[in-house]
């Protein structure tokens, strides 16, 4: 979709949080950098304070000390319902309102913003076809007549109505079940390629942050213990910690991080390169995690191919899977 | 039955009083018990106070409550108006606040991210998500008032109970059983009228 939204920085200084008679801070002084169009997923346990510095940032919270700053102008400045109108949110318990149709749900934002109805009915199609929902099927339904899964996608697709530069998501996928989530994730990771978005997303379930975030926010008790990309947070935890909430030690989990494509030792001689592919050899997708390449690995054989548009770029073995894994931990 | 026979014009005559009598206390009631339901409602102390001192209200003997307002408003309609009308605003402010209370905090928290303001999620999403509890309290309170406007009459200020006040103390109990039966069958058809519009608003 050509919609010219692209994200927007996201900046915090300083960030304190404290609820009224709470005997410490929820957020304590946290500094994040989230350049336009990062997806950056905040993982910590239950409590660490990862909703409430999320809602910082569309002013449903306000620190006590720290400034925010959304595109380069600090969040203090506009009135908060134009701030928000501008951010999309999306949460765990989906808020979808039960009076209202899935097309009146989703238009709720463009109406605030008073867009001519026919613009409006417009973008709702769009918006459904985005989250892969019939519009002519599901306009109408009301929220109860959706799966989880289903509620979750309009969720989403009322948080991005209008054009949204940056977009919340607290613990969005929490309520449905594995496969579903994983689709829904899937999509995710579609729509922020396709629109730019900047995307804030929290979550406690950390294969969910290593497979979207291109870089995580790791919390505890209101501060960020570590903040890198997935990668780096694995073969690099800051503290024990962080080692042990993300279970680093574990070398298949960091394989999944790891691509075919990178690891693999090149086909060479003029003759092999991009050589039609041979009838017996075991192949993996370039795209392929070196998790896949390690199961087929000890299921096949010694070596597999890697093959990119039906052609044979390289070779993986069990010494090639190891020496990238270890160059990972560098 | 053949009271009924015999008078239908003060029958018409009293059954449209005692109608009156109860759509007018309950239009004051709602008109009052909304904002203010809604204003406790976002007032946890406050809230809790002013049910509290509802419900020692309630509890008080609606003849006891004529009687104490007789000395402050003399005898008349505006007596039994103040009196119909305080009792329905008792259950109506309840039922507001408790439609309000339960309306689930992620619908408020998402209309508020969405960047409605506190009055858009008043209207748009706290109000019609409360509505069937509201209706349901509309619906206590105009079988309430029904029966309760049948003691309208002791402070001389007409209804049905007028014909059972009368009956009972003439030795005419076919005057008295007309008035009873009328006021119940008001009552059951408001109760089946409002039934409906609460299924109306719940879809
Ligand atoms: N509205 C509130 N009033 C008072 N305290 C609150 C409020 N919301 C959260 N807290 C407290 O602030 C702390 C951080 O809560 P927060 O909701 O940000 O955690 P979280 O990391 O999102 O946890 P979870 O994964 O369970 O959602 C907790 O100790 C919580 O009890
Ligand atoms: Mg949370």
């Amino acid at each position: 979709m050509s919609d010219g939204a692209t994200g927007a920085a996201v900046r915090l200084r300083d960030v304190a949080v404290r609820y009224p008679e709470a005997d410490r801070d929820a957020v304590g002084g946290v500094d994040l950098d989230v350049p336009a169009g990062a997806f950056v997923v905040l993982l910590g346990p239950s409590g660490c304070g990862k909703s409430t510095l999320l809602r910082t940032i569309n002013r449903l919270v306000l620190p006590y000390r720290g400034a925010i700053e959304v595109g380069g102008s600090d969040v203090t400045e506009s009135d908060p319902e134009t701030l928000r109108r501008g951010i999309g949110y999306v949460i765990q318990a989906v808020g979808l309102f039960p009076h209202l149709s899935v097309a009146k749900n989703i238009a709720v934002v463009p109406q605030l913003l008073r867009w001519p109805a026919d613009a409006i009915a417009a973008r709702v199609d769009e918006l459904l076809e985005l989250v892969r929902l019939d519009p002519a099927r599901y306009r109408e339904r009301l929220p109860r007549e959706l799966s989880g899964g289903e509620q979750q996608r309009v969720g989403v697709a009322r948080a991005l109505a209008a054009r949204p530069r940056v977009l919340l998501m607290d613990e969005p996928f929490g309520a449905v079940d594995a496969i579903v989530r994983t689709s829904l994730q899937d999509e995710t990771l579609r729509i922020h390629r396709v629109l730019g978005t900047t995307i804030l997303f929290v979550t406690h379930d950390v294969d969910e942050a290593l497979r979207l975030a291109d870089r995580i926010v790791v919390m505890k008790e209101g501060r960020i213990e570590q903040d890198g990309t997935p990668l780096r947070v694995l073969a690099k935890p800051a503290t024990p910690y962080v080692e042990a909430l993300l279970d680093a030690k574990d070398a298949v989990r960091r394989l999944s991080l790891l691509h075919a494509r990178d690891a693999l030792r090149p086909a060479n001689g003029a003759d092999t390169a991009g050589a039609p592919l041979g009838a017996q050899a075991y192949r993996v997708e370039a795209g392929a995690t070196l998790r896949t390449v390690l199961s087929e690995l000890l299921e096949h054989a010694d070596a597999v191919d890697v093959v990119e548009d039906g052609r044979r770029i390289g070779t993986l073995s069990f010494a090639d899977v190891r020496a990238a894994l270890l160059a990972s931990e560098r | 039955m053949n009271f009924v026979v015999r008078h239908p014009v003060e029958i018409a005559w009293r059954t449209l009083e005692h109608v009156q009598l109860v759509t007018i206390a309950l239009a004051v009631a709602c008109a009052i018990a909304l904002p203010v339901g809604i204003f406790i409602a976002r007032n946890r102390r406050l809230g809790d106070v002013v049910l509290g001192g509802l419900n020692i209200l309630y509890t008080i003997p609606s003849l006891a409550l004529l009687a104490l307002l007789v000395p402050l408003f003399g005898i008349g309609t505006t007596t039994a108006l103040i009196a119909l009308v305080a009792y329905a605003l008792m259950i109506l402010v309840r039922n507001v606040v408790a439609g309000i209370r339960g309306v689930p905090f992620a619908l408020v928290d998402a209309a508020r991210g969405l960047g409605m303001s506190t009055r858009q999620t008043l209207w748009r999403v706290e109000i019609p998500q409360a509505l069937p509890v509201m209706l349901g309290g509309v619906r206590l309170a105009t079988i309430t008032l029904i029966a309760l406007a049948t003691l309208a009459s002791w402070v001389n200020a007409g209804g049905l109970g007028t014909l059972v006040l009368y009956g009972l103390q003439h030795d005419d109990p076919s005057r008295a059983l007309a008035g009873s039966a009328i006021a119940a069958a008001l009552a059951i058809a408001a109760d089946l009228a409002l039934r409906r519009l609460e299924n109306l608003v719940r879809t």
